[in-house]
């Protein structure tokens, strides 16, 4: 037996409503290896309780202020064991994706909410898989992302994808340029690219993708390289099979 | 297209009726003193079946001056002019064709025997043609009524259908699963609580379904029934949930369709209040000025949470049961003005008997 065995398992309650929480806590309170470390009201809350206190279990509401389930989710990481609690049976199989440990319905009985505990304690036993591409599994394909969440320490930020400049990769990182700041958030930007509207975002350069609401202009850099200027000013890269797309939805814009 | 040109049988049918016009004129030009019965008859029947294709053309200006919707001045000009015109025209075939048929011997000096006879064909022309300007505006006003009569019927299966729709989508399961679990969470904490919600669940449900089976109800019972909701979220929600009502007394009595504003509000706490932390305010109001009511939903939102996608749904529904039951005079429009969401509905104070 391991001696992480005695020490308790903190957990952290995630939901809205005072009633539901109360649910958890009464269901909680009959274990005495389980503390509850924080209960949160939102997303934000959240997310911050998650980030200092890194707790090992989160009972986790999808519909919250803020930021839902899923972002919160995004943001912590999949280090912990997570527990989904909502009334929605539809996010389901994007839970299960994305290897929460168990989805439970409300409202639930004390025995199934056992069956989660039990898995719970499995999982914190045995192996984590690794972090996944969250969000890309978390969504379903048809619907291009409408907002992107970066948590820097324990602070949200959540960039609408309108104010959305560019996306430049950095290594592991992706950096979000918006508003004249940039928001390092771990993702590769082909995961990136993937996730956004197509119609709205090309990938110019191995390295970027830009917002072509944002570009005002493309100007010739050297004799084989374009490069674009943004409504900021920002001159971005242009690599040959980038302009080759960005011709493309020219032209196809010229057409309309 | 004039109705009666698709139709061969009913086109058969109305120039069956001009044999006999036609023969009454061939009767009255061969009078004392007149013409022979073959002259007359070889005189009046083309002109007879031509005159009956021209007095078809009444269902242009019959249709261009709808009887109801015109002045008496402007009927009578319009289809005096034409029935004139027409008559004068047709006249003047009548006289041509006698002047050709005078190359014959036998139907010598026909032009001049036909002379005194002018006047009665001129003026059984005007007739002809105010007859059947007559016949047109029954045409329509039957064609109108059958109109009438499918649009009614029409209105109707949709507004059932609406209605329907809507009750099915009414209780959204979500929410019932919500309750429940507040009830669950309150046996153990609360009893007593947790009977108060069981009852204004079911006193919910069952006016749902009480009022959902009606063509109209008051605002008061849809007010109820909205106080019912908001009483039950309001347990859910807590201290998050505040709500604000400003109705005109006289608007109570007001007619309108059954569960209208209930989606509304479940829409204001779904995408408004239940994405604030710190909760809003749900403000219903109505208000009624020269026959219109005014009911608006207003509530806070967060403008940073991603658009709902669903909204939509419930508004559609919506806009389409007042469009079947209101035609033009109902609209529903959305804004935002801030922070807050604006749904507001307009629709005819129409009430039971006396309006208060």
């Amino acid at each position: 037996m391991r001696g992480a065995m005695d020490k308790k398992i903190r957990a952290v309650i995630v939901d809205d409503e005072e009633l539901a929480r109360q649910m958890l806590r009464e269901f909680l309170s009959g274990h005495q290896e389980i503390e509850i470390a924080a209960e949160c009201a939102n997303g934000f809350e959240a997310v911050k309780a998650v980030t200092e206190l890194k707790p090992d279990l989160v009972f986790l509401d999808i519909q919250m202020p803020k930021l839902d389930g899923f972002e919160v989710l995004e943001l912590i990481g999949t280090d912990r064991a997570v527990v989904f609690v909502t009334a929605y049976d539809e996010y389901a199989i994007r839970a299960f994706d994305i290897h929460a440990v168990d989805y439970l319905l409300k409202p639930f009985s004390a025995e199934r909410f056992e069956t989660a505990l039990h898995r719970a304690r499995q999982r914190l036993g045995g192996k984590l898989p690794a972090p996944t591409e969250l969000s890309s599994s978390a969504r379903p394909p048809s619907q291009p992302l409408e907002r992107i969440v970066v948590r820097d320490g324990s602070r949200v930020f959540i960039i609408p994808v309108a104010k959305l400049d560019y996306a430049e990769a950095q290594d592991d990182y992706v950096a979000l340029a918006s508003e004249g700041k940039k928001h390092l958030k771990q993702q590769t930007i082909s995961s990136l690219e993937g996730m956004l509207d197509p119609s709205r975002f090309l990938r110019i350069h191995r390295s970027y993708i830009v917002n072509l609401e944002k570009v005002t202009k493309v100007e010739p850099y050297s004799k084989d390289n374009h490069m674009v200027v943004l409504s900021n000013g920002t001159q971005l890269p242009v690599s040959r099979s980038g302009y080759a797309r960005l011709r493309e939805f020219l032209d196809q814009t010229r057409a309309k | 297209m004039h109705p009666l040109l698709t139709r061969p049988r009913q086109l058969g049918l109305y120039l069956l009726a001009w044999i006999p016009l036609a023969g009454i004129l061939v009767f009255l030009l061969t009078g004392p003193a007149g013409l022979k019965w073959g002259e007359a008859t070889a005189l009046i029947v083309g002109p007879c079946l031509a005159y009956a294709f021209v007095c078809l053309a009444a269902w242009y200006p019959c249709r261009a001056t709808p009887l109801e919707k015109s002045g008496f001045v402007k009927l009578l000009l319009t289809h005096l002019t034409a029935a004139v015109l027409l008559s004068t025209l047709w006249v003047h075939m009548i006289q041509e064709l006698a002047i050709g048929f005078m190359r014959w011997p036998s139907f010598a000096g026909l032009e001049q025997r036909l002379e005194r006879f002018i006047p009665l064909l001129w003026v059984t022309g005007i007739l002809l043609y105010v007859l059947s300007v007559t016949f047109h505006y029954v045409l329509l006003a039957e064609q109108a009524s059958r109109e009438a009569q499918a649009r009614a019927l029409q209105a109707r299966v949709l507004a059932r259908d609406a209605e329907l729709k809507a009750l099915r989508a009414q209780v959204n399961p979500h929410f019932l699963f919500n309750c429940l679990h507040s009830v669950s969470a309150l046996t153990s904490s609360d009893a007593g609580k947790a009977r108060e919600m069981c009852i204004l669940l079911a006193d919910f449900l069952r006016t749902t379904l009480r009022l959902g089976g009606k063509e109209t109800i008051t605002l008061e019972e849809e007010l109820a029934l909205v106080r019912g909701y908001l009483a039950i979220e309001k347990v859910r929600f807590g201290a998050r949930l505040h709500m604000e009502e400003d109705v005109e007394k006289k608007t109570m009595a007001v007619l309108i369709p059954p569960l209208l504003l209930q989606p509304l509000v479940e829409n204001a706490i779904r995408h408004g209040i239940a994405n604030l932390p710190e909760g809003g305010v749900i403000r219903l109001s109505a208000l009624e000025k020269a026959n219109v009511v005014t009911i608006l939903v207003e509530n806070s939102f967060d403008p940073e949470s991603p658009a709902p996608l669903k909204t939509g749904l419930g508004l559609d529904n919506i806009r389409q049961r007042l469009d079947t039951r209101y035609g033009h005079d109902a609209s529903v429009s959305v804004g935002t003005e801030g922070n807050r969401f604006r749904v507001s509905l307009r629709l005819p104070a129409q009430s039971n008997g006396a309006l208060a």
